[in-house]
């Protein structure tokens, strides 16, 4: 598999999922974001997580306009895979690849904790590693992922099976507590109509290695290359 | 010719930071204040001097730059 990385100025945990990806199997190459097409035969393109543009006018507002993304938009609607985390989700809601949008935490605070997820279903290219109703145990980092739809963008998502993971307890109990920035449904990540884009606040690449604290962030970069092995 | 953008967020969306002020404001012990909501204003030069013209630059600018219209009302204002 291989995957693009794009790096717009100001994103800065390109590094980590770099790593996770390579981790797991793929080829990675990085990609600026003023850049007019995508490397040849890419399958995966990545938003990483960070700060693009400083968060001016809206998080991810000026990224999600970036030249590069016409060819994300042009890769995504060939079905072609888009993983966009925390900041990357922000961008994929601003470009129009997601609907909604992540507003500031409902609680005023900057939040960076480890954070349990229920995996809502595990049948996409992003989750085949692992079991629905699993809680994984991954991280979150942002001030604006208090997840926000209308009513109706809402109950499509859920009639759909649109959403992909939700904030939980460590029994993947989807309560209150869990849902520490506000988010409708505690939705902590959504899919695309098709299921080949996906963006989610959480950051699974910070959970990669025992030594710092826990490997389940593994199964999402082993299930985006082992479904591609299939696909191949 | 100058305008002036000014965005706001819809009725019914949360406004954390509006909150905020306005706890901020009660507590300062300014009367008289039932609610905040914060938005945002741009002043912009236009490089032309037909209106419609001009009129027509500007909602391309907040469609699809200034204002994400899922949260957001944009008003335009031509001086």
């Amino acid at each position: 598999m291989k995957s693009a990385v794009i790096v717009f100025p100001g994103s800065n945990r390109d590094g980590d999922v770099m790593r996770a990806l390579r981790q797991a199997g793929s080829q990675v190459e990085k990609v600026w974001h003023a850049e007019t097409e995508l490397p040849k035969g890419t399958d995966l393109v990545v938003l990483p997580g960070g700060f693009s543009y400083g968060d001016y006018l809206r998080c991810g507002a000026i990224a999600g306009r970036a030249t590069v993304m016409d060819a994300v938009r042009a890769h995504a609607a060939r079905g072609g895979l888009v993983l966009g985390i925390c900041n990357g989700f922000q961008i994929l809601c601003e470009s129009g690849l997601l609907p909604g949008i992540l507003m500031r935490n409902a609680n005023l605070k900057f939040i960076c904790h480890r954070q349990f997820l229920r995996v809502e279903r595990n049948d996409t290219a992003f989750t085949r590693a692992y079991a629905k109703g699993q809680a994984i145990d991954v991280c979150v980092a942002h001030g604006e992922g208090n997840y926000t739809a209308d009513t109706e963008t809402l109950k499509r998502l859920e009639s759909e099976g649109l959403v992909a993971f939700r904030y939980s307890d460590t029994n993947g109990h989807v309560t209150p507590d869990a849902n520490r920035n506000g988010s409708m449904n505690s939705i902590a990540g959504i899919y695309s109509d098709k299921l080949n884009v996906l963006g989610m606040m959480p950051h699974p690449e910070n959970l990669i290695e025992d030594l710092v604290g826990g490997t389940d962030g593994r199964g999402l970069f082993k299930s985006l290359v082992s479904s591609f092995a299939k696909a191949a | 010719m100058k305008a002036r953008v000014t965005v706001t967020l819809k009725n019914g969306v949360l406004d954390p930071q509006g909150k905020a002020i306005e706890g901020a404001l009660k507590s300062l012990g300014v009367d008289g204040i039932a609610s905040v909501r914060q938005g945002k204003v741009f002043d912009i030069e236009l490089g032309t001097a037909d209106k419609s013209q001009a009129e027509a630059s500007l909602k391309a600018a907040c469609e699809k730059l200034l204002a994400n219209t899922v949260i957001e009302n944009y008003r335009v204002e031509l001086t």
